[in-house]
């Protein structure tokens, strides 16, 4: 068992430090604490929703409704301070949505027992439509003079260290404490690993199952404020985009096996650390964005092959739900 | 510009009633109205005619704009509208199409997502009958009308405006281009590659596709500047997904260092309120309101004229406005999406 779970995260570790190596040797201006910083700035977002997809994910679930997560309330924020509300209260409203959005999916997964991936599809569909179709004027919500002191959360330094940073290891340092720390997240790992088992142990599993996605969606949300903040506006549009599998890579490369039950917030850190490498050094290379794409999917095959050889697959570790 | 015209139509009718008050005067008794002969058959022709809009999607400054500046032109006229959003899909897009094809509107206004997918369609569009303006991104067919930016004019002028400020310092640019697959994005970086065949000494350090998205434009920006802080000049190619790039030259404080230029639909927000912050330090508009307006006089024409649709083709390219400090703080440069709606 810590063989398997050594596996995945070891084998990811060694591609990123393969990969760092060979980057720091070729790439002039790759290994110093600037670029470092840059590197770290630029997934902290990403990893911030990768914690919010590992909680789901450990607890057996996925939750693709997180890019509307990010992309709606933040943006209802924007447009409720440039419609003139006050910042704390256009916060607060942006909240309520978020749990409003946990619940309804955690509700449905939970209780009327429709499988998380459909569940989560449609509501993060409807959540964005309803930005779209009664919130928004347009979908990028711009900044407006009433939101000053909120871009501190995404721009500027601290003791050296970009926000953004640091709001990725303040969120790292939360989950980990819920995750390790309380009863909740120790029933979560139990539902993750067997959900049956843990519902005849008398774990209340349909409740925590509702935390699970409203702690998810006020994740992403706040992942939404740091990306709003840094770059000064919501562009809503994002839920077009193709982020919810950078999210899904994130996990699954890290370590956190879809099947549920396995893995933490190390896993995440891992597997942010090796796209912001890969993604940084490609940067610095200006390979085009075919051959980046082209890169990415080479190393998530390597990943994929080299840990089924190491881990291969039995009828005892292969789970119900794999994929 | 709207302004003017009207300025000019008042001065001649002004003219026109002291020359006829002159010749009327001894007559005054017997003074009938004079009937215009072609406004009846004018407002014949566009009564009741149905305009259909297809755009590549809603709710983003540029589509928003023309739709309400059309309907702000045309619907006194009794002319009818009818859109189809197909949010970025392009299959929708042309599922909306070739059923629109079918249903026979008068005109037919159309977004391109690429030079490709529709242009068969809009050809048989306009044999069925049906005029066909394009709008800002052309299709590989040429119909009776395109109204829009020329990208390989923005691609020059904003790369001209970097070259020349880079002049006597690093001569290191970095282009940030939109996404790979958006005629524009290629048409502007082809302007663009124009003027570096002119200008050997500037090194382009970086040349990535952000996908039009702020957020990626901001990472690659911030990459690049860490790695070439000398760098003096960076194209962009919208000023939506420039906001990201502009941010990340704020944060490395170096505004004012680096010419941030870029283009846009001139939306104040977007376009103004940014220049006057220093985020751009150039922003080339295709001023929205202005291509609304030629589109529904086009339109007018179209309908008034006769002319058997695809029999006449004519490119109507937007005169820009390079919005930059000296003229961010005039209230005409720029124009409110809210205004526009009302």
């Amino acid at each position: 068992m810590a063989l398997r779970r050594f596996g995945q995260q070891g084998i990811v570790f060694a591609l990123f430090a393969v990969l760092f190596a060979l980057f720091s040797a070729a790439l002039p201006g790759f290994a110093t604490s600037q670029n470092m910083l840059t590197l770290l700035q630029n997934v902290a977002v990403l990893g911030i929703l990768g914690l919010a997809m590992a909680i789901v994910v450990i607890g057996r679930g996925i939750d693709i409704s997180l890019i509307a997560a990010l992309a709606v309330p933040p943006g209802l924020v924007l447009q409720m301070v440039q419609d003139g509300h006050s910042l704390a209260a256009s916060i607060i409203t942006a909240l309520a949505l978020s749990i409003v959005m946990g619940l309804v999916n955690g509700w449905l997964i939970a209780y009327a027992e429709v499988p998380s991936l459909f569940t989560t599809l449609a509501t993060g569909i409807l959540v964005a439509g309803l930005g779209q179709a009664t919130l928004f004027q347009v979908d990028v919500v711009q900044w407006s003079d009433g939101m000053k002191g909120f871009d501190k959360l995404g721009q500027g330094v601290v003791l050296g260290i970009p926000t953004p940073i640091i709001m990725f290891g303040l969120a790292c340092l939360v989950v980990t404490f819920i995750l390790r720390a309380t009863r909740w997240g120790a029933y979560i790992y139990a539902i993750g690993d067997n959900p049956n088992a843990a519902r005849v142990t008398g774990l209340p599993t349909r409740p925590i199952i509702v935390l699970q996605y409203v702690l998810a969606a006020l994740i992403g949300c706040f992942a939404g404020f740091v990306l709003a903040a840094s770059v000064n506006s919501m562009p809503t549009r994002i839920f077009n985009s193709t982020l919810i599998y950078d999210v899904i890579l994130v996990v699954v490369l890290g370590g956190i096996g879809l099947s549920g039950g396995r893995g933490g917030v190390m896993n995440v850190i891992i597997g942010t650390l090796l796209i912001g490498t890969m993604l940084n050094g490609m940067t610095i290379m200006d390979v085009s964005y075919s051959g980046q794409n082209l890169v990415k999917g080479v190393v998530l095959l390597i990943a994929v092959i080299t840990d089924s050889f190491v881990n291969p697959r039995n009828e005892e570790t292969a789970q119900q739900g794999d994929i | 510009m709207g302004a003017m015209i009207k300025w000019k139509a008042a001065a001649f009718a002004a003219i026109g009633l002291a020359i006829g008050a002159t010749a009327a005067a001894p007559t005054r008794a017997d003074e009938k109205g004079l009937n215009e002969p072609f406004q009846g058959e004018f407002r014949k022709d566009l009564e009741g005619k149905t305009v259909a809009f297809v755009p590549v999607a809603m709710n983003f400054d540029l589509t928003e704009g023309w739709w309400a500046g059309l309907k702000k032109e045309l619907e006194p006229y009794g002319v009818k509208f009818e859109l189809r959003d197909p949010n970025w899909n392009t299959n929708a897009g042309a599922q909306a199409v070739t059923s629109l094809v079918s249903e026979k509107p008068a005109v037919m206004v159309i977004h391109n997502p690429d030079v490709q997918t529709y242009a068969k369609l809009l050809h048989r569009a306009e044999k069925e009958g049906i005029y066909v303006i394009q709008i800002n991104m052309g299709s590989a067919y040429r119909s009776s009308a395109f109204v829009g930016a020329n990208w390989i004019e923005i691609g020059e002028r904003d790369a001209n405006a970097v070259v020349d400020f880079c002049n006597g310092k690093s001569n290191k640019i970095a282009i940030m281009q939109g996404a790979l697959s958006a005629a524009a994005s290629a048409y502007t970086l082809r302007g663009v590659e124009n003027v570096l065949e002119k200008h050997p000494e500037i090194k382009v350090v970086s040349s990535q596709a952000a996908d039009w998205d702020a957020a990626k434009a901001k990472g690659i920006a911030q990459t690049v500047l860490k790695q070439n802080p000398d760098l003096c000049g960076i194209v962009g190619f919208w000023d939506g997904m420039d906001i990201g790039t502009a941010a990340a030259v704020k944060e490395a404080g170096l505004t004012g260092k680096v010419f941030v230029a870029t283009s846009g639909g001139g939306e104040r927000k977007g376009a103004c309120e940014q220049v006057k912050s220093g985020a751009f330090d150039l922003d080339l508009s295709y001023d929205v309101p202005t291509q609304a307006a030629s589109m529904a006089a086009l339109i007018k024409w179209l309908l008034s004229s006769g002319v058997k649709p695809g029999e006449i083709k004519g490119s109507s390219y937007t005169t820009l406005i390079p919005v930059t400090k000296a003229n961010a703080d005039i209230e005409t440069t720029c124009w409110n999406l809210s205004d526009l709606k009302k």
